[in-house]
C-alpha cells in the first residue's frame, strides 16, 4: 500500500515563478491495484511519480509505503521495492553493455554489487527464456549492445529489467509515448501480462485514453495537483473514453484554452 | 644504428609508463564520463611519496602499493568533493589538483627529489646479478610490460565484476544505477578512487625509472592521458554490425583497455618523432598540447565522416 498524506510541493520557492502544484493532495493506493492516470501536460501524474519514488523532494507531507514512513528515505533506497520504466526508452537499460549484461545487472538488484562475476553463466537460459517470450528475437543477440537496440525493444527489455526480480510496485510513466502505435500495443500487452502474473501494484501514467480505459482497476484524472476523477472497479468499466475526453474539454474551456 | 635502438627503447618504456596512467585516465574519461583533472596531482603524488619513501630505506616494490593506495585515497577525496559537496566535476578535479601541487611539495619538501644513488625496482642488486650483462639494457622494458599487462588484466577483470558493470553502469545511465536501488554516488567514488590509484602507481614507477622526482611532471599529465585514450580508442574502433542476413560479426577485436597501452605508446612515439625533428626539450608541453589539438580535431574529421555515411 502506498499513502500520499498532505502532499505540499511548490516549484521555485520565493521566486516570482513561483508556482504550488500540490496543496494537501492525498492518495492512497490499495495493495493490488493498477491505477491509470490521465491529466493534460502539468497536471501533476510524473511529479506525483517522483514524488512515491524520491526523485523529487517534498516541502511538507508524508509518504507511507505499507507501515513505514519512508518520507526521508533517499531515491535508491526506495528503488529496492519499486521497479519503474519511463517514456524514454534510453532510460531504463545502459546503451554501451550488451544485452546479458544489461539482464545480469538487473537480475543482481538488491544483492551486493561484489567482486564476483558480473554473469552468471547459470542464468544464461533463465535469461533467454524470459527474452523468448517477448517474440522480439532477442534471446539471440545477448552479445549485443543495447544501444544498437530499436526503441520498442529496448522498452521491452527495460520493462522486463525492471519487473526481474521481486518488486511490490511498479511505476510506469508514460512508457508507451515514445513507440509506434503497433509498438506501443505489444509493451502495453507485455505489461499487463506482467502486472497479473507477478501480482505488482501499479501505477501507470498515459496520454492514451484508450489504455487507460481498457487497462487497470481504477483510473484517476487529474488536474492542477488535483484528482478530479477516481473511479474504482464497476465504476471504473463504466467509464467510456468520451466521458474522460469530455472532461478533458470542460476543463480546456474552464482554463480558457 | 644504436641510436635508433635507444630511442624505441625510450619510447616503449616512457609509453608504458603513461599507458598505466592511461588506463586510469580512460576509468575516468571513457567510463565515468568524468573529465578527472586531479590526475595531474595524484601523479606527481605518487612520485613524490616513492621518492621520500626510497630515501627513508622502504622497500622499492613496496612502494608502488603505498603510491597506489594513496592515489586512491585523493581520488576519493575528489569523489567526495563532487558527490557529496555538490561541485561539479570539472571543479572538483581543479580543486584536488591544486591541493595536491603544494600537498606534493610538503611531502617531498622540495620542488626536485633525487633518488639516482638508490636502489629501485628497476636498478637493484638482484638484477645486477641474475641479468646477463647484454640483456640489462632491456630488464627496465620487460619489467614494464609485467607491470604493465598484470594492470591491464586486472583492470580487465574487475571491469567484468558486478562492481564493475555497476561502474560502467553509472558513466552509461545514471538513472538505471538508481532503480538498480545502489547509490551512484558511491559508485562514482569507488571509480574514481581506482582511476588516480592508477595514476599514482604510475607516477611511482615514473619517478624510479627517471631517479626524480620533480614537481613539474605533473603538469598536462590528463592531456597526456586524454591523448592516449582518444589516439587508442579511435584507432581499434570496436564495433559489432548486422549484417544482412542478421548474423552478428565483430569488427577488430581490440579490448579498450589495450587500445589504450598502444594509445600511449603511439602518443610518446608521436612526441619522439616531434624531437627528433629538431624541436628542443623544453618545448615539449608544447608538442603535447598541439599533439593533442591534432587528435581531437582528427577524431572529430572521423566522427563527422561516419555520420555522414550513415
Amino acid at each position: 500500500m502506498i499513502k500520499l498524506e498532505n502532499i505540499n510541493k511548490y516549484y521555485n520557492p520565493g521566486t516570482v515563478n513561483e508556482m504550488c502544484l500540490f496543496r494537501d493532495f492525498n492518495l492512497t493506493v490499495q495493495e493490488g491495484e493498477f491505477i491509470s492516470v490521465v491529466g493534460s501536460n502539468g497536471s501533476g501524474k510524473t511529479s506525483m511519480l517522483n514524488i512515491i519514488c524520491g526523485s523529487i523532494p517534498i516541502d511538507s507531507g508524508r509518504i507511507v509505503i505499507g507501515q513505514e514512513d519512508i518520507t526521508y528515505m533517499p531515491e535508491h533506497k526506495r528503488q529496492r521495492r519499486i521497479g519503474r520504466v519511463y517514456q524514454n526508452p534510453a532510460m531504463g537499460t545502459c546503451p554501451t553493455m550488451t544485452i546479458l549484461e544489461n539482464m545480469s545487472l538487473a537480475d543482481n538488484k538488491g544483492k551486493s554489487f561484489n567482486l564476483s562475476r558480473g554473469t552468471d553463466k547459470k542464468r544464461r537460459t533463465n535469461y533467454r527464456e524470459i527474452l523468448q517470450s517477448l517474440n522480439l528475437g532477442l534471446e539471440d543477440k545477448l552479445e549485443v549492445p543495447v544501444g544498437s537496440l530499436s526503441g520498442g525493444q529496448r522498452q521491452a527489455l527495460s520493462l522486463m529489467m525492471a519487473t526481474m526480480t521481486p518488486i511490490e510496485f511498479l511505476i510506469l510513466d508514460e512508457h508507451t509515448a515514445a513507440l509506434d502505435p503497433k509498438t506501443a500495443e505489444l509493451i502495453m500487452q507485455l505489461t499487463g501480462q506482467v502486472v497479473r502474473e507477478k501480482k505488482l501494484t501499479t501505477i501507470m501514467v498515459t496520454h492514451n485514453l484508450r489504455y487507460a480505459v481498457e487497462y487497470g482497476n481504477r483510473l484517476l484524472m487529474m488536474h492542477q495537483g488535483e484528482v478530479i476523477i477516481d473511479k474504482a472497479d464497476e465504476e471504473k468499466n463504466a467509464i467510456a473514453i468520451e466521458d474522460i475526453l469530455d472532461k478533458f474539454n470542460q476543463i480546456s474551456i474552464e482554463c480558457g484554452n | 644504428m644504436s641510436a635508433i635502438i635507444s630511442i624505441i627503447l625510450g619510447v616503449l618504456e616512457e609509453g608504458l609508463v603513461y599507458a598505466i596512467m592511461a588506463m586510469g585516465v580512460y576509468i575516468t574519461y571513457k567510463i565515468l564520463d568524468f573529465p578527472d583533472l586531479s590526475v595531474d596531482g595524484t601523479f606527481p603524488l605518487g612520485s613524490a611519496v616513492t621518492a621520500v619513501l626510497i630515501i627513508a630505506g622502504v622497500n622499492p616494490v613496496l612502494t608502488l602499493f603505498i603510491s597506489f593506495l594513496i592515489g586512491a585515497c585523493a581520488g576519493m577525496l575528489t569523489g567526495l568533493i563532487h558527490v557529496k559537496l555538490k561541485v561539479r566535476d570539472l571543479l572538483s578535479g581543479i580543486i584536488m589538483m591544486t591541493a595536491l601541487y603544494s600537498l606534493n611539495l610538503r611531502i617531498a619538501g622540495k620542488a626536485n627529489l633525487p633518488i639516482f644513488s638508490q636502489d629501485t625496482i628497476f636498478k637493484n642488486a638482484f638484477f645486477k646479478t641474475v641479468v646477463p650483462k647484454v640483456l640489462q639494457p632491456y630488464t627496465m622494458l620487460v619489467l614494464l610490460l609485467i607491470i604493465a599487462v598484470i594492470m591491464k588484466l586486472l583492470l580487465d577483470g574487475y571491469l567484468k565484476t558486478k562492481s564493475g558493470y555497476l561502474l560502467r553502469a553509472v558513466g552509461d545511465n545514471e538513472v538505471l544505477v538508481t532503480a538498480l536501488a545502489k547509490d551512484k554516488g558511491t559508485v562514482k567514488i569507488i571509480g574514481l578512487a581506482i582511476a588516480n590509484a592508477f595514476v599514482a602507481l604510475a607516477g611511482s614507477i615514473y619517478a624510479q625509472k627517471s631517479g626524480f622526482f620533480e614537481i613539474s611532471t605533473g603538469t598536462g599529465t590528463i592531456v597526456i592521458g586524454l591523448a592516449s585514450v582518444i589516439i587508442g580508442t579511435n584507432l581499434f574502433k570496436r564495433k559489432p554490425f548486422i549484417k544482412a542476413n542478421g548474423l552478428f560479426k565483430k569488427g577488430i577485436t581490440v579490448k579498450a583497455t589495450t587500445a589504450v597501452v598502444i594509445g600511449a605508446i603511439l602518443y610518446k612515439a608521436c612526441v619522439a618523432v616531434a624531437i627528433a625533428a629538431g624541436m628542443e626539450a623544453s618545448d615539449l608541453k608544447l608538442i603535447t598540447a598541439l599533439l593533442f589539438l591534432i587528435i581531437l580535431v582528427v577524431s572529430n574529421g572521423r566522427k563527422r565522416r561516419v555520420r555522414a555515411g550513415d
